[in-house]
C-alpha cells in the first residue's frame, strides 16, 4: 500500500507530519506494510493535509486529514475520489505545476518520467538565437509583477559583452497572499533548476543564484538537496548533460529585507551589501550581479521555461489573453472558503476567481475587498469582479496582477486601518535612498492618524502624499504603496470621514 | 530561523573558522553573518572587526549592513521564538486579535523577550501560509490557522 502526504510546509503548518505519524501507528496496529511517500502540495490548501492512496484507477484523496481519521484510509471510509478528478484539479491548465503535488520532489527518476529535463534536452540542441527566439514567441513575461518581456531581457544580456554573466533567481516571495513560488520550490525543485540552466546556456551565464528568503527554511533544504542532486547527476556542473555547456547555481538566503524583491536591492543584498534600491540605468541586465551582465527573473518566470521548451512556444503561447499569453498560478489566500493555487489562463474574471474557486468568505460574510498583488497591490470591490485577470486589464484600474496573489477581506474589515498598515509596511521596510518613500511612508501613517482622529481636511494631504510618492519613489516599494492606500480611499470614502463630513 | 542554543560565548577562533569557511565566495558577507547567527543566536559586536578585516572593509560598513536586515540581532534571542504574521492575509483571519491576545498574554511587546529568557515574539510579514492563515512559527515549527491557544500548545511542547 502506498500513501501520499505532502511535505509542503502549508501541509506540514496544517499536521501533515503528525498524520504520517498516525499512518505509521494504525498501519502498525493493523499488522500491514505501507509505505508513504512524500509530494507537495496539489494546491488545493483547504483540503491540507491531503492524504493520497495509490489504488488501479489511480491516486484517492482523504481529506483535510487528522491524526484521528486516519483509520478511514484503511477501511475505504469516505473519500474525495480520485484526486486527478477533484473539479478543482480538472479545471485547472496545470503546465508550469504539471508535477507540483504528483512527485516525490527530490525524485530525478519521477521527475524525468513526468516530462523534466525533456525541455533542457531540447534547449541543448538549439543555438542560442533559437533558444531565445522560443521564449520570446512564447510571450512569457516576468511573473514577479513587473510584466517584462523575458525573451527581451534574455536578449539584452545574451548580446553583453562581458567575461562573466549571471542568472539570478528572485525568490523573495515576500507579498502577503502569495506562496507559488514557495510551493514550486518545495514541490519541484528541479523544475527550477532546468528553467535556469536554459537560462544559462541561452545567455551565456556559467553561474546562478536562487535568492530565497529566509522566512521559507523548507523550501531552503529542499532546492539546496535538489541542486546537489542535480549537480551528481550531471544537470549541474562543467558540462551540462554533456552539452560542453558549463551551469552551476547555488542558494543565497535573504536576511528578512522585504526590499530586496526588488531586483537593484536583491543585487546589492547578494553581494553582501545594504539591500538599497539602485538608480536604473544601468539595467541589470547589462551591470546586474557584481556588476555583470545579469537576468534577474522570479521564480514562476524561471519555472515555467521547461514547459515551453517540452511542449513548444506556441502550445504555451495559446493560452491567455491578449498580450498576456499563457497560464498564471492564482493564489487565493485569505478569508476565503477554498484557499490554494489554482493554475490558469489569463483572462479569468475576479468575481469567478473569489466566488467560484474560493467559495466566498471562510467567516462566511459577505465579502468585502479583495486586494491582489500583494501589499503594494490596490484592493479591488465587488463592482470590479468583472475585470478579466490581466497585465493592461488591471492596470487600466489603477491596479496590478504582480505576483497573482489575491487576499480576500470579510465586510468586517477596517478599511482605514488597511490602508494605515499599507504606510506602516512601507515605512518599516523602505530601504531609505529615496525621500518620497522614506519619509512620505511615516508621514502617511501619521495623515492616516489625523483623518482616523477626525480631521477630513487631511484626505487631500492624504492624497497629495500619494501622488508624490508614486511619482517620485526609485522602486516599487514607495511607488506601488499608494495602490491599496488610494483605493481604500476610493472604494470605502465612508470610512475616510466622507460620510460624517456630509453629515455634519 | 532555526532555533540553535549556544554552547559556549564566541571566541575569536569561532569566528575565525565561519569566515574562512567562504573564502572565495562571491559576495560572503550575508552567508558570514548568517552562519555567526546560526552557531551563536546573534552576531556579537567581536566579530564585526574580524569580518571587516578579512573583508577589507570597514567596521562601519559591516556594520550597516548587519544593521540593515532584520534578521541579524546583537544579542540572544529567548529560548524560544515565536513568530506570528503581521501581513495582510493574516489581518484578514484576525492576526491583530491573535497577536494581541498572545502578546497580552506573556505581557510583551513586539520583539520583547519574556523576563526568564524563555521566549521572544516577533513580528514576520508573511511564512507563505496565507492560504491558511493566521500563520505563526513556533522555533521550527510552522502553525496554520493559528489560534491564542494553539500557540500556546505549541509554546509549551516546544519548552
Amino acid at each position: 500500500m502506498k500513501i501520499w502526504v505532502p511535505m509542503d510546509s502549508a501541509a506540514k503548518a496544517l499536521g501533515a507530519d503528525e498524520v504520517v505519524a498516525a499512518i505509521h501507528a494504525e498501519a502498525r496496529a493493523r499488522g500491514l506494510d505501507v509505505e508513504i511517500a512524500r509530494n507537495g502540495t496539489r494546491g488545493m490548501i483547504w483540503l491540507e493535509p491531503l492524504v493520497e492512496v495509490e489504488t488501479d484507477a489511480g491516486r484517492v484523496g482523504y481529506g483535510p486529514m487528522t491524526p484521528g481519521e486516519v483509520s478511514a484510509i484503511f477501511d475505504g471510509g469516505s473519500s474525495l475520489g480520485l484526486v486527478e478528478e477533484l473539479d478543482w484539479m480538472m479545471r485547472q491548465t496545470r503546465l508550469t505545476f504539471q508535477r507540483c503535488g504528483v512527485i516525490d520532489p527530490l525524485s530525478l527518476v519521477q521527475y524525468e518520467a513526468h516530462g523534466g529535463l525533456a525541455g533542457l534536452r531540447r534547449a541543448i540542441d538549439m543555438s542560442q538565437d533559437d533558444l531565445i527566439d522560443e521564449v520570446k514567441l512564447s510571450g512569457l513575461r516576468g511573473r514577479g509583477g513587473a510584466g517584462f518581456p523575458t525573451g527581451i531581457k534574455w536578449d539584452t544580456v545574451r548580446l553583453a559583452h562581458a567575461d562573466r554573466k549571471y542568472i539570478v533567481c528572485n525568490a523573495d516571495e515576500g507579498d502577503s497572499g502569495t506562496f507559488a513560488d514557495r510551493m514550486i520550490m518545495e514541490g519541484d525543485p528541479f523544475c527550477l533548476i532546468e528553467g535556469m540552466s536554459i537560462a544559462g546556456i541561452g545567455c551565456g551565464a556559467v553561474q546562478g543564484y536562487v535568492y530565497l528568503r529566509s522566512e521559507y527554511p523548507d523550501a531552503i533544504a529542499v532546492m539546496r538537496r535538489a541542486i546537489e542532486l542535480a549537480r551528481e547527476a550531471g544537470i549541474l556542473g562543467e558540462n551540462v548533460l554533456g552539452s560542453g555547456h558549463a551551469f552551476d547555481m547555488e542558494v543565497r538566503v535573504g536576511a528578512g529585507a522585504y526590499v530586496c524583491g526588488e531586483e537593484t536591492s536583491l543585487l546589492n543584498s547578494l553581494e553582501g551589501k545594504r539591500g538599497v534600491v539602485r538608480a536604473k540605468p544601468p539595467l541589470p541586465a547589462l551591470e546586474g550581479a557584481f556588476g555583470k551582465p545579469t537576468v534577474v527573473n522570479n521564480v514562476i518566470s524561471l519555472a515555467t521555461v521547461p514547459v515551453i521548451f517540452e511542449k513548444g512556444a506556441e502550445h504555451y503561447a495559446d493560452f491567455g489573453l491578449g498580450r498576456s499569453k499563457g497560464t498564471i498560478p492564482l493564489q487565493i489566500a485569505g478569508n476565503v472558503a477554498r484557499g490554494g493555487l489554482f493554475e490558469t489562463a489569463f483572462g479569468m474574471p475576479l468575481g469567478e476567481i473569489v466566488n467560484d474557486l474560493g467559495g466566498g468568505t471562510a467567516s462566511g460574510r459577505p465579502v468585502k475587498a479583495v486586494q491582489v498583488g500583494g501589499p503594494l497591490g490596490a484592493y479591488l470591490g465587488t463592482s470590479q469582479f468583472d475585470l478579466p485577470f490581466g497585465y493592461e486589464e488591471f492596470s487600466g484600474q489603477d491596479a496590478l496582477i504582480g505576483h497573482a496573489g489575491l487576499v480576500v477581506f470579510d465586510d468586517s474589515a477596517d478599511m482605514l486601518g488597511m490602508a494605515r498598515f499599507a504606510m506602516e509596511f512601507c515605512a518599516v521596510e523602505s530601504c531609505g535612498k529615496c525621500t518620497p518613500c522614506r519619509i512620505g511612508a511615516v508621514r502617511g501613517v501619521e495623515t492616516l492618524d489625523r483623518i482616523r482622529a477626525g480631521d477630513g481636511a487631511a484626505v487631500e494631504l492624504l492624497t497629495d502624499l500619494c501622488d508624490t510618492m508614486e511619482s517620485g519613489s526609485l522602486c516599487a516599494l514607495g511607488g506601488f504603496t499608494p495602490y491599496p492606500v488610494m483605493s481604500a480611499l476610493k472604494l470605502f470614502p465612508e470610512e475616510f470621514g466622507a460620510v460624517r463630513e456630509a453629515a455634519e | 530561523m532555526r532555533q540553535h542554543q549556544p554552547t559556549h560565548q564566541p571566541t575569536a577562533d569561532d569566528i575565525a573558522g565561519l569566515i574562512a569557511r567562504h573564502a572565495g565566495t562571491e559576495g560572503p558577507l550575508l552567508p558570514i553573518l548568517h552562519d555567526i547567527q546560526d552557531a551563536f543566536d546573534h552576531v556579537p559586536q567581536m566579530a564585526l572587526p574580524l569580518i571587516a578585516e578579512a573583508l577589507n572593509l570597514t567596521v562601519a560598513e559591516v556594520h550597516g549592513v548587519m544593521s540593515f536586515y532584520h534578521d541579524f540581532r546583537k544579542a540572544p534571542a529567548g529560548r524560544l521564538v515565536v513568530k506570528i504574521c503581521r501581513a495582510e492575509a493574516c489581518q484578514s483571519m484576525g492576526a491583530n486579535a491573535l497577536s494581541e491576545a498572545v502578546l497580552g498574554k506573556l505581557g510583551l511587546d513586539w520583539g520583547g523577550t519574556t523576563r526568564d529568557g524563555g521566549v521572544t515574539v516577533e513580528p514576520v510579514y508573511c511564512l507563505g501560509l496565507c492560504a491558511c492563515a493566521p500563520a505563526a512559527m513556533v522555533g521550527e515549527k510552522l502553525i496554520g490557522r493559528a489560534s491564542a491557544d494553539r500557540l500556546e500548545a505549541a509554546m509549551e511542547g516546544a519548552a
